[in-house]
Protein backbone atom coordinates (compact mmCIF):
# COMPACT_ATOMS: atom_id res chain seq x y z
CA UNK A 1 0.00 0.00 0.00
CA UNK A 2 1.30 3.42 -1.03
CA UNK A 3 2.46 5.99 1.51
CA UNK A 4 -0.55 8.49 0.01
CA UNK A 5 -3.15 5.75 0.09
CA UNK A 6 -2.50 5.45 3.77
CA UNK A 7 -2.95 8.67 4.59
CA UNK A 8 -6.01 8.83 2.44
CA UNK A 9 -7.37 6.05 4.84
CA UNK A 10 -5.88 7.31 8.18
CA UNK A 11 -7.75 10.54 7.41
CA UNK A 12 -10.60 9.09 5.92
CA UNK A 13 -10.76 7.24 9.21
CA UNK A 14 -10.60 10.16 11.84
CA UNK A 15 -13.35 12.09 10.30
CA UNK A 16 -15.57 9.22 10.90
CA UNK A 17 -14.21 9.18 14.17
CA UNK A 18 -15.39 12.60 14.76
CA UNK A 19 -18.48 12.62 12.79
CA UNK A 20 -19.13 9.75 14.55
CA UNK A 21 -18.36 11.28 18.39
CA UNK A 22 -20.22 14.73 17.33
CA UNK A 23 -23.63 12.74 16.95
CA UNK A 24 -23.31 11.43 20.48
CA UNK A 25 -23.00 14.32 22.18
CA UNK A 26 -26.09 17.19 22.38
CA UNK A 27 -24.08 20.23 20.80
CA UNK A 28 -25.85 23.56 21.39
CA UNK A 29 -25.20 26.78 21.88
CA UNK A 30 -26.43 29.15 24.49
CA UNK A 31 -25.43 32.40 26.04
CA UNK A 32 -25.71 32.86 29.02
CA UNK A 33 -26.15 36.42 31.02
CA UNK A 34 -23.81 34.48 33.95
CA UNK A 35 -21.76 31.60 35.23
CA UNK A 36 -24.42 30.84 38.07
CA UNK A 37 -27.24 30.39 35.26
CA UNK A 38 -25.59 28.21 33.16
CA UNK A 39 -24.29 25.95 36.40
CA UNK A 40 -27.77 26.15 37.50
CA UNK A 41 -28.96 25.03 33.49
CA UNK A 42 -26.39 22.01 33.92
CA UNK A 43 -27.98 20.92 36.84
CA UNK A 44 -31.74 21.02 36.01
CA UNK A 45 -30.88 19.60 32.05
CA UNK A 46 -29.27 16.77 34.10
CA UNK A 47 -32.07 16.49 36.71
CA UNK A 48 -35.19 16.53 33.99
CA UNK A 49 -35.77 13.49 32.40
CA UNK A 50 -37.04 13.56 28.85
CA UNK A 51 -40.48 12.08 28.59
CA UNK A 52 -40.01 10.77 25.09
CA UNK A 53 -36.72 8.68 25.72
CA UNK A 54 -37.15 7.86 28.86
CA UNK A 55 -33.98 6.35 30.72
CA UNK A 56 -32.12 9.73 29.49
CA UNK A 57 -32.21 13.12 31.03
CA UNK A 58 -33.09 16.10 28.60
CA UNK A 59 -29.11 16.76 28.78
CA UNK A 60 -28.38 13.82 26.76
CA UNK A 61 -31.10 13.02 24.55
CA UNK A 62 -31.52 14.36 21.05
CA UNK A 63 -35.29 13.77 20.99
CA UNK A 64 -37.09 16.61 19.61
CA UNK A 65 -39.28 17.41 22.83
CA UNK A 66 -35.61 16.95 24.96
CA UNK A 67 -34.60 19.98 22.83
CA UNK A 68 -38.06 22.07 23.54
CA UNK A 69 -37.70 21.49 26.75
CA UNK A 70 -34.24 22.86 26.94
CA UNK A 71 -35.40 25.81 25.21
CA UNK A 72 -37.58 26.50 27.56
CA UNK A 73 -35.43 25.64 30.36
CA UNK A 74 -33.28 28.43 29.04
CA UNK A 75 -35.49 30.71 28.61
CA UNK A 76 -36.98 30.36 31.76
CA UNK A 77 -33.61 30.61 33.42
CA UNK A 78 -32.44 33.92 31.38
CA UNK A 79 -36.03 35.57 32.45
CA UNK A 80 -35.20 35.16 35.88
CA UNK A 81 -37.52 31.62 37.33
CA UNK A 82 -36.03 30.15 40.33
CA UNK A 83 -35.45 26.42 40.35
CA UNK A 84 -38.61 25.64 41.74
CA UNK A 85 -40.94 27.43 39.66
CA UNK A 86 -38.94 25.94 36.50
CA UNK A 87 -39.91 22.26 38.07
CA UNK A 88 -43.39 23.21 38.41
CA UNK A 89 -43.52 24.57 35.03
CA UNK A 90 -42.19 21.07 33.83
CA UNK A 91 -44.46 19.09 36.64
CA UNK A 92 -47.40 20.80 35.57
CA UNK A 93 -46.89 19.67 31.84
CA UNK A 94 -44.97 16.31 32.22
CA UNK A 95 -46.33 14.75 35.61
CA UNK A 96 -43.57 14.15 38.56
CA UNK A 97 -42.43 11.86 35.95
CA UNK A 98 -40.01 14.50 34.15
CA UNK A 99 -37.83 15.17 37.46
CA UNK A 100 -35.72 12.26 38.31
CA UNK A 101 -35.72 13.52 41.90
CA UNK A 102 -39.95 13.46 42.05
CA UNK A 103 -42.10 15.09 45.00
CA UNK A 104 -43.09 12.59 47.74
CA UNK A 105 -46.95 11.63 46.63
CA UNK A 106 -49.37 8.61 46.59
CA UNK A 107 -47.49 7.15 43.20
CA UNK A 108 -44.17 7.63 44.75
CA UNK A 109 -43.98 7.12 48.25
CA UNK A 110 -43.08 3.34 47.68
CA UNK A 111 -40.07 4.91 45.52
CA UNK A 112 -39.00 6.81 48.47
CA UNK A 113 -39.09 4.82 51.29
CA UNK A 114 -38.84 0.91 49.90
CA UNK A 115 -34.52 1.86 50.22
CA UNK A 116 -34.90 2.42 53.75
CA UNK A 117 -37.82 -0.54 54.53
CA UNK A 118 -35.61 -2.82 52.48
CA UNK A 119 -32.45 -1.84 55.17
CA UNK A 120 -34.78 -2.02 58.58
CA UNK A 121 -36.18 -5.67 57.05
CA UNK A 122 -32.39 -6.82 55.89
CA UNK A 123 -30.89 -5.52 59.10
CA UNK A 124 -34.04 -6.93 61.66
CA UNK A 125 -33.64 -10.47 59.45
CA UNK A 126 -29.71 -10.44 59.96
CA UNK A 127 -30.30 -10.02 63.90
CA UNK A 128 -32.35 -12.68 63.94
CA UNK A 129 -30.74 -14.80 62.70
CA UNK A 130 -27.47 -13.81 64.66
CA UNK A 131 -29.19 -14.15 67.79
CA UNK A 132 -30.42 -17.32 67.37
CA UNK A 133 -27.36 -18.73 66.32
CA UNK A 134 -25.32 -17.37 69.75
CA UNK A 135 -28.98 -19.07 71.61
CA UNK A 136 -28.56 -22.30 70.70
CA UNK A 137 -24.61 -22.38 71.04
CA UNK A 138 -25.30 -21.05 74.07
CA UNK A 139 -28.06 -23.12 75.06
CA UNK A 140 -25.75 -25.89 76.17
CA UNK A 141 -26.59 -29.84 76.49
CA UNK A 142 -29.28 -31.57 77.77
CA UNK A 143 -29.11 -33.99 80.56
CA UNK A 144 -29.39 -37.01 78.29
CA UNK A 145 -26.70 -35.46 75.85
CA UNK A 146 -24.28 -35.23 78.99
CA UNK A 147 -25.11 -38.94 80.47
CA UNK A 148 -24.47 -40.21 76.76
CA UNK A 149 -21.17 -37.98 76.57
CA UNK A 150 -20.15 -39.96 79.40
CA UNK A 151 -20.72 -43.02 78.47
CA UNK A 152 -19.28 -42.87 74.99
CA UNK A 153 -16.14 -41.46 76.83
CA UNK A 154 -16.15 -44.17 79.16
CA UNK A 155 -16.14 -46.97 76.34
CA UNK A 156 -12.59 -48.78 76.02
CA UNK A 157 -12.91 -48.72 72.32
CA UNK A 158 -13.13 -44.81 72.26
CA UNK B 1 -30.76 -39.78 69.65
CA UNK B 2 -33.02 -37.56 67.98
CA UNK B 3 -36.45 -38.40 68.60
CA UNK B 4 -38.97 -37.56 65.82
CA UNK B 5 -41.47 -34.92 66.92
CA UNK B 6 -43.30 -32.73 64.70
CA UNK B 7 -41.67 -29.31 64.30
CA UNK B 8 -43.08 -26.16 66.02
CA UNK B 9 -46.02 -24.47 63.60
CA UNK B 10 -43.51 -21.35 63.67
CA UNK B 11 -40.44 -23.45 61.70
CA UNK B 12 -43.48 -25.21 59.49
CA UNK B 13 -44.58 -21.45 58.18
CA UNK B 14 -41.21 -20.34 57.56
CA UNK B 15 -40.64 -22.88 54.56
CA UNK B 16 -43.54 -21.20 52.94
CA UNK B 17 -41.89 -18.01 53.05
CA UNK B 18 -39.66 -18.31 49.89
CA UNK B 19 -42.92 -19.88 48.03
CA UNK B 20 -44.67 -16.63 49.19
CA UNK B 21 -41.91 -14.51 48.26
CA UNK B 22 -42.05 -15.90 44.50
CA UNK B 23 -45.56 -15.80 44.22
CA UNK B 24 -45.80 -11.98 45.03
CA UNK B 25 -42.52 -11.30 43.07
CA UNK B 26 -43.94 -13.43 39.68
CA UNK B 27 -47.80 -11.52 40.51
CA UNK B 28 -45.92 -7.99 40.08
CA UNK B 29 -43.81 -9.17 36.87
CA UNK B 30 -46.72 -10.48 35.20
CA UNK B 31 -48.83 -7.09 36.02
CA UNK B 32 -45.51 -5.67 34.77
CA UNK B 33 -45.94 -7.31 31.19
CA UNK B 34 -49.34 -5.51 30.53
CA UNK B 35 -48.04 -2.03 31.53
CA UNK B 36 -46.78 -0.19 29.23
CA UNK B 37 -43.70 2.21 30.32
CA UNK B 38 -43.84 4.42 27.44
CA UNK B 39 -47.26 5.82 28.42
CA UNK B 40 -47.21 8.99 30.20
CA UNK B 41 -50.05 9.56 32.59
CA UNK B 42 -51.27 13.07 31.39
CA UNK B 43 -50.58 15.84 34.27
CA UNK B 44 -53.20 17.81 32.59
CA UNK B 45 -56.17 15.82 33.37
CA UNK B 46 -59.16 17.53 35.14
CA UNK B 47 -58.02 20.83 33.83
CA UNK B 48 -59.19 23.23 30.91
CA UNK B 49 -57.68 22.96 27.50
CA UNK B 50 -54.53 25.78 28.39
CA UNK B 51 -54.67 28.91 26.49
CA UNK B 52 -53.45 29.78 23.06
CA UNK B 53 -53.82 31.73 20.68
CA UNK B 54 -52.18 30.32 16.73
CA UNK B 55 -53.40 30.57 13.60
CA UNK B 56 -56.07 28.63 12.16
CA UNK B 57 -54.43 25.84 9.22
CA UNK B 58 -56.79 26.92 6.38
CA UNK B 59 -58.17 30.06 6.97
CA UNK B 60 -55.05 31.40 8.62
CA UNK B 61 -56.79 33.82 11.03
CA UNK B 62 -55.82 33.47 14.87
CA UNK B 63 -58.26 31.05 17.15
CA UNK B 64 -58.24 31.26 20.56
CA UNK B 65 -59.45 28.25 23.15
CA UNK B 66 -62.47 29.39 22.49
CA UNK B 67 -62.93 28.22 18.99
CA UNK B 68 -63.39 24.90 20.83
CA UNK B 69 -66.99 23.30 20.98
CA UNK B 70 -69.22 23.58 23.97
CA UNK B 71 -70.08 19.89 23.62
CA UNK B 72 -67.68 16.51 23.90
CA UNK B 73 -65.23 16.99 21.72
CA UNK B 74 -61.48 15.24 20.62
CA UNK B 75 -58.23 17.09 19.95
CA UNK B 76 -56.35 15.11 17.70
CA UNK B 77 -52.29 15.92 17.59
CA UNK B 78 -51.19 14.88 14.11
CA UNK B 79 -48.11 15.90 11.81
CA UNK B 80 -47.07 14.95 8.39
CA UNK B 81 -44.21 13.31 9.47
CA UNK B 82 -45.76 10.94 11.43
CA UNK B 83 -46.37 7.68 10.18
CA UNK B 84 -48.71 6.55 12.95
CA UNK B 85 -50.96 9.53 12.16
CA UNK B 86 -51.40 8.14 8.37
CA UNK B 87 -52.72 4.71 9.86
CA UNK B 88 -55.55 6.43 12.55
CA UNK B 89 -56.62 8.98 9.47
CA UNK B 90 -59.07 6.88 7.91
CA UNK B 91 -60.73 6.20 11.45
CA UNK B 92 -60.92 10.00 12.43
CA UNK B 93 -62.72 10.69 9.20
CA UNK B 94 -65.57 7.65 10.22
CA UNK B 95 -65.91 9.25 13.73
CA UNK B 96 -65.88 12.41 12.01
CA UNK B 97 -69.06 11.03 10.19
CA UNK B 98 -70.53 9.88 13.06
CA UNK B 99 -70.43 13.38 14.30
CA UNK B 100 -67.82 13.48 16.70
CA UNK B 101 -66.19 17.02 16.48
CA UNK B 102 -62.83 16.58 16.19
CA UNK B 103 -60.16 19.32 16.38
CA UNK B 104 -56.28 18.90 14.87
CA UNK B 105 -53.76 20.26 16.52
CA UNK B 106 -51.16 20.04 13.60
CA UNK B 107 -47.83 19.41 15.61
CA UNK B 108 -44.34 20.70 14.59
CA UNK B 109 -45.49 20.28 10.83
CA UNK B 110 -45.12 22.54 7.51
CA UNK B 111 -48.52 24.18 7.14
CA UNK B 112 -48.15 23.44 3.45
CA UNK B 113 -47.65 19.82 3.53
CA UNK B 114 -50.67 19.57 5.98
CA UNK B 115 -53.12 21.59 3.84
CA UNK B 116 -51.95 18.73 1.09
CA UNK B 117 -51.95 15.68 3.27
CA UNK B 118 -55.85 16.96 4.14
CA UNK B 119 -56.95 17.58 0.23
CA UNK B 120 -55.64 14.39 -0.68
CA UNK B 121 -56.17 12.07 2.52
CA UNK B 122 -59.51 14.00 3.53
CA UNK B 123 -60.23 16.28 6.22
CA UNK B 124 -62.07 15.00 9.37
CA UNK B 125 -61.24 18.33 11.19
CA UNK B 126 -63.53 21.05 12.41
CA UNK B 127 -60.17 23.09 12.31
CA UNK B 128 -56.96 22.79 13.01
CA UNK B 129 -54.57 25.02 15.35
CA UNK B 130 -51.04 25.34 13.52
CA UNK B 131 -48.57 24.96 16.50
CA UNK B 132 -45.20 24.92 14.25
CA UNK B 133 -43.20 25.59 17.65
CA UNK B 134 -45.04 22.69 19.58
CA UNK B 135 -45.72 25.28 22.50
CA UNK B 136 -49.74 24.67 22.52
CA UNK B 137 -48.04 21.01 22.27
CA UNK B 138 -45.83 22.05 25.24
CA UNK B 139 -48.84 23.43 27.71
CA UNK B 140 -50.53 20.14 27.35
CA UNK B 141 -48.02 17.77 27.96
CA UNK B 142 -47.87 16.68 24.53
CA UNK B 143 -44.56 14.25 23.69
CA UNK B 144 -44.79 12.47 20.57
CA UNK B 145 -47.74 12.00 17.67
CA UNK B 146 -50.54 11.10 17.48
CA UNK B 147 -51.93 11.82 21.01
CA UNK B 148 -55.65 12.23 21.19
CA UNK B 149 -57.11 14.33 23.66
CA UNK B 150 -61.38 14.09 25.21
CA UNK B 151 -62.72 17.28 26.55
CA UNK B 152 -65.83 17.23 27.88
CA UNK B 153 -68.84 20.12 27.37
CA UNK B 154 -66.72 22.44 29.17
CA UNK B 155 -63.56 22.36 27.61
CA UNK B 156 -61.94 20.60 30.36
CA UNK B 157 -59.61 17.60 29.34
CA UNK B 158 -60.67 14.41 30.79
CA UNK B 159 -58.89 11.36 28.96
CA UNK B 160 -55.78 11.38 26.66
CA UNK B 161 -54.38 8.34 24.32
CA UNK B 162 -51.34 8.18 23.20
CA UNK B 163 -50.98 6.36 19.73
CA UNK B 164 -52.96 5.00 17.16
CA UNK B 165 -57.08 5.56 17.90
CA UNK B 166 -58.73 3.21 16.49
CA UNK B 167 -62.74 1.49 17.10
CA UNK B 168 -60.97 -0.81 19.80
CA UNK B 169 -59.16 2.36 21.98
CA UNK B 170 -62.71 4.28 21.27
CA UNK B 171 -65.09 1.68 22.62
CA UNK B 172 -62.61 0.97 26.11
CA UNK B 173 -61.47 4.35 26.79
CA UNK B 174 -63.59 7.04 24.56
CA UNK B 175 -67.18 5.77 24.61
CA UNK B 176 -68.47 7.21 27.96
CA UNK B 177 -68.05 10.68 26.38
CA UNK B 178 -70.02 9.83 22.93
CA UNK B 179 -72.80 7.44 23.93
CA UNK B 180 -74.42 7.62 20.52
CA UNK B 181 -71.40 7.04 18.39
CA UNK B 182 -70.55 3.98 20.59
CA UNK B 183 -73.84 2.59 20.38
CA UNK B 184 -74.20 3.27 16.67
CA UNK B 185 -70.50 1.70 15.99
CA UNK B 186 -71.64 -1.62 18.09
CA UNK B 187 -74.47 -2.15 16.28
CA UNK B 188 -72.59 -1.65 13.01
CA UNK B 189 -70.23 -4.16 13.86
CA UNK B 190 -73.36 -6.80 14.67
CA UNK B 191 -74.24 -6.15 11.60
CA UNK B 192 -70.39 -6.72 10.11
CA UNK B 193 -70.40 -10.26 12.17
CA UNK B 194 -73.40 -11.70 10.46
Amino acid sequence: MSVAKRFVIAVSLCIAVWAASNAWAVIETYEFSSPDLERRYHALSQELRCPKCQNQNIADSNAPIARDLRVVLYEQLEAGATDDEILAFMVARYGEFVRYRPGMDRNTVLLWTAPGLLLVLGAFGFLMHFRRRTSESRAGLTDNEKAEIARLLKEPGA
Amino acid sequence: MRRCKPEPLRLQAKKFIPLLAFVVLAGLLFRGLSIDPTELPAARLGQPFPQFSQPELSTGSDISVDALADRPALVNVWATWCYSCRVEHPYLIALAQQGVPIYGLNYKDDSVKAREWLSQLGDPYQLNIVDVEGSVGLDLGVYGAPETYVLDADGVIVHRHVGVLNEEVFQRDFSPWFPLVAAGSATKADRGIE
